[in-house]
């Protein structure tokens, strides 16, 4: 099997992992912080995209495009919480579960009529088509290298959030115990209101790179947001360290399988049998991954809940 | 079960047994085959209930076990075996088997964890579903109806609907009998407070894992006559959102109460299809856009709706050995 | 003298840096009412979570009737003859007061794979459930929801639901928590009829029944076991009073 080939896989699957990090972020804490199931998520990494296809056709700047659009994201992410979400942390999970299935119907809608049914290309400007060699021999596309950097700076961010400021003890805190920190006097419902903001800003920038990759429709967030799940359980809900580690196993293990995968069975059985069976199983690797994982740790790898 | 409520099922099924003769007499069809389809999914909605509505396990999966068991079929009738009486077993015990497995693994957690897990793996089966070229893959595959020399006619529709019927009843009487028992007595208490169970001395896990096969055998029948309904079979049924919506069926016509969950089918299938043409009716070229109607609908029914329509036909009696309704 | 029906041996938790369980050692005697009290956050409900089962102890061994069952789950304990009550209200509200201790009568009924007959008319469970509660004194509210019994009644039934396990060992966690004076002393009466037929280790706050109604007391200061002893015993010791100084508790301890 060709090494470079499996060094590009490699990379895409960083960056795939990178991108699910970006999204299981936002989740993780919303799940640990205020115990909440928001299948909506999803639309976020959505909505983060359409914004941003917008804005970069009115001012013709990726990057201004991309300035604009993350602002944008963090006002639609807080308005969503205050207005939708806000009656739902004291349901059921159940509850949780069926009316952010209602939002994602009405967001996928809302977004269809806006924009209409057809997928949109953002594209890229010039300066970030190109490609640069890894190590001589090895061309990689220079945004996806990108997309890696901005992954790991945004979960270096967050760390330094988390660990080093006062905010951060107190996602912390809430993500282990969130009845505790409201008894403290903080004041839980603006902490719950910029935390799901910001959640939503990562989950729209995955979106917002996510764009000029594939296209951008109603409804890309789906498959990513189970994923994103994947990864909080194997990484235990709640933790931001978890869900880093967690998203690039997943991202690099579903990326290099598929293509590993296929390759290696043919060493164990006929070459025909190889071709069936290995993108069947390739397909269904990081959820074998994941049962296998919580046999021996039902809470995940470094789960932060306590309470 | 209270007097009202199993005046309520006798109605409802009543109802169902009379459509056939009526479509004859007023010539629809049409109405025959949408009120089968809605049985089938009033059969996987119940199953659910048994899990869900008594056992508390909010199994974000359960479409899945449709997918199993109309695969059983569509996969045998790929290779010739038409025949019923082998279809159908072979689809219930891959149905329980799959179920025993992913049940074995999702119920050593709770809460959310649980939601995530049922979910994650129905996704792993839907996409192997997908990666299956032989058998049509994302596209799916034709299938012929299951044949039962000659005892039972599937292609007859007022005997498939009729097929469809008795399986249904017989689902809402045995569950009724096993939601009473001393079986499921156990389920509905561990929903209710699994600790003390587990401290008087109930080994909660094979219960609830023996409730979840069961559960996930009897929607693989729904996924049979599934298959046979539409002489056809895709990963779609599998997809995440029908277990969404087999959820939002059992909230709507109100969780354990077993005939709560066929009326919530009803209900939901009927909205589907009629409210983009009541919509396409106020304004013109709207009827695609239902979903952003139905969407809120939901939301209004998770927020406002106490116990579902089965609240709205059975006041909330309590009474000793039953369970509180509502 | 017969072997102790209980034993603990070097039991330790903790969690994280708080040691809830410290290096503890005790014996319950078979037929004692053994009580166990103690300042807020000396580990007594922690204790009691890992002596049935529910919680997982860090180190040590726990021996009932002789046979060690440090590793066995609550529902293997709860067969082997040990039953809980517990400190804040755990019964089904759903469920009549005659099911709720038909549940416990069920689980040592053999298994529950039965899936026909109905449980609520079961000659074998609902009997043996009224014979109990009409024992505690709940008889004539079998049929009521569980949800709509008084506080006190409520605790009662706690005690049923735990007695009609069978049980040779009963852990008790404040059965009198939240009730009233009368409450109370119908509680004492109930626990002092049951002294002889099943052993009894409880936890109490309330001094006044500890020391009408224990055999022995064991003083409990963050997880550690600082005496056991009769209650007069307990009454005068030093340390004891040193570790409740200060507080009401103090004065309850010597004047009762």
């Amino acid at each position: 099997m060709d090494p470079l080939l499996l060094l590009e896989q490699f990379f895409n699957g960083l960056q795939f992992g990178v991108m699910l990090f970006l999204i299981a972020a936002g989740l993780t804490l919303v799940f640990g912080i205020m115990d909440m199931v928001n299948l909506a998520h999803g639309s976020l990494v959505m909505i983060g995209a359409y914004l941003a296809t917008t804005f970069i056709g009115w001012t013709g700047s990726f990057l201004g495009g991309l300035a604009l659009a993350i602002p944008a994201t963090f006002a639609v992410g807080a308005l969503v919480e205050v207005v939708a979400l806000r009656t739902l942390y004291r349901r059921n999970h159940l509850e949780q579960v069926l009316a952010t299935f209602g939002l994602i119907l009405f967001f996928n809608e809302i977004v269809r009529i806006i924009w209409g049914p057809i997928s949109l290309y953002s594209g890229l400007p010039d300066y970030l088509t190109g490609q640069v060699e890894i190590i001589p021999g090895a061309p990689y596309p220079v945004f996806r290298l990108i997309i890696i950097a901005v992954g790991l700076a945004v979960a270096g961010i967050i760390y330094a959030i988390v660990a080093h400021t006062r905010l951060g003890m107190l996602i912390r805190a809430g993500a282990s115990n969130n009845e505790m920190v409201g008894a403290l006097g903080i004041n839980i419902k603006s902490l719950f209101t910029f935390v799901f903001a910001l959640g939503a800003v990562f989950a729209g920038l995955a979106g917002m790179l996510l764009g000029p990759l594939t296209s951008v429709e109603p409804g890309i967030g789906e498959p990513l947001l189970i994923l994103a799940f994947v990864v909080i359980i194997i990484g235990g809900i709640g933790s931001i360290r978890g869900a880093f580690i967690a998203a690039i196993l997943v991202g690099v293990v579903d990326t290099v399988g598929r293509v590993a995968l296929p390759v290696l069975l043919r060493a164990f059985v006929t070459d025909a049998a190889a071709d069936t069976a290995g993108p069947a199983v390739a397909s269904m690797l990081i959820y074998i991954l994941m049962a296998a994982i919580l046999v021996v740790r039902p809470q995940g790898l470094f789960p932060a809940r306590t309470g | 079960m209270d007097r009202r409520q199993i005046w309520l099922s006798l109605a409802t099924l009543a109802m169902f047994a009379a459509v056939p003769p009526l479509t004859v007499i007023f010539d629809q069809p049409f109405y025959m085959d949408m009120i089968a389809r809605i049985m089938v999914f009033a059969i996987a909605a119940v199953s659910l209930d048994l899990i869900l509505g008594h056992g508390g396990m909010v199994s974000f999966g359960h479409a899945v076990y449709m997918g199993v068991g109309a695969y059983a079929v569509g996969i045998l009738s790929y290779y010739g075996l038409d025949n019923g009486f082998l279809q159908i077993p072979v689809a219930l015990g891959a149905s329980a088997l799959i179920g025993l497995v992913f049940g074995a693994m999702s119920l050593r957690t709770t809460g959310v964890y649980f939601i995530m897990i049922t979910l994650a793996f129905a996704q792993m089966l839907y996409f192997l579903a997908i990666s299956l070229e032989e058998f049509g893959g994302d596209d799916g595959m034709s299938s012929m109806r299951s044949e039962f020399g000659g005892v039972i006619d599937m292609y007859d529709a007022m005997q498939f609907y009729y097929v469809i019927f008795v399986v249904l009843a017989l689902v809402l009487f045995g569950l009724h009998r096993l939601v009473l028992s001393r079986f499921g007595m156990v389920i509905r208490a561990a929903r209710s407070n699994d600790r003390r169970m587990q401290a008087v001395g109930f080994p909660t896990y094979r219960y609830k894992l023996a409730a979840f096969t069961l559960a996930s055998t009897i929607c693989g029948l729904a996924g049979v006559l599934f298959a046979n309904l539409n002489e056809f079979v895709s990963p779609d049924v599998m997809h995440w959102t029908h277990s969404g919506e087999l959820m939002v069926m059992v909230i709507m016509g109100g969780m354990g109460t077993l005939i709560g969950p066929v009326l919530g089918a009803t209900a939901f299938l009927l909205l589907e299809e009629y409210l983009p043409q009541w919509m396409e009716m106020a304004m013109t070229n709207a009827g695609e856009h239902w979903a952003i109607i139905m969407g809120p609908i939901l939301i209004a029914i998770v927020l406002f709706g106490r116990g579902g329509i089965h609240a709205l036909f059975a006041a909330t009696i309590w009474r000793s050995g039953g369970k509180r309704n509502g | 003298m017969a072997e102790p029906i209980l034993q603990i041996e070097g039991l330790a938790k903790s969690f994280g840096s708080l040691v809830a369980t410290d290096d503890l050692h005790l014996d319950i005697e078979q037929g004692e009412i053994h009580a166990i009290i103690g300042p807020n956050g000396a580990g007594k409900t922690t204790l009691i979570a890992q002596l049935s089962g529910e919680l997982k102890s860090d180190s040590g061994r726990v021996r009932f009737a002789g046979r060690d069952i440090t590793t066995l789950s609550m529902p293997a304990r709860s067969a082997l003859g040990l039953a809980r009550s517990f400190q804040i209200t755990s019964i089904f509200p759903d469920f009549s007061a005659l099911d709720n201790v038909a549940l416990s009568v069920q689980a040592h009924a053999g298994h529950s794979f039965r899936f026909w007959r109905p449980a609520g008319r079961d000659p074998g469970l609902r009997a043996p459930a009224q014979k109990i509660l009409d024992e505690i004194g709940l008889g004539s509210r079998a049929d009521e929801p569980a949800a709509n019994l008084s506080h006190g009644e409520q605790r009662q039934l706690e005690i049923a639901m735990a007695l009609a396990t069978r049980p040779s060992l009963l852990l008790l966690d404040e059965p009198m928590a939240g009730m009233g004076r009368d409450e109370s002393a119908k509680m004492v009466n109930l626990l002092r009829d049951l002294k002889g037929r099943h052993t009894i280790v409880l936890i109490e706050h309330d001094m006044d029944a500890v020391f009408a109604l224990a055999d022995r007391i064991t003083v409990l200061v963050y997880g550690r076991a600082i005496a056991t002893g009769a209650p007069g015993d307990i009454r005068a010791n030093d340390e004891v009073r040193a570790a409740y100084l200060g507080t009401e508790t103090a004065q309850e301890v010597s004047s009762a």
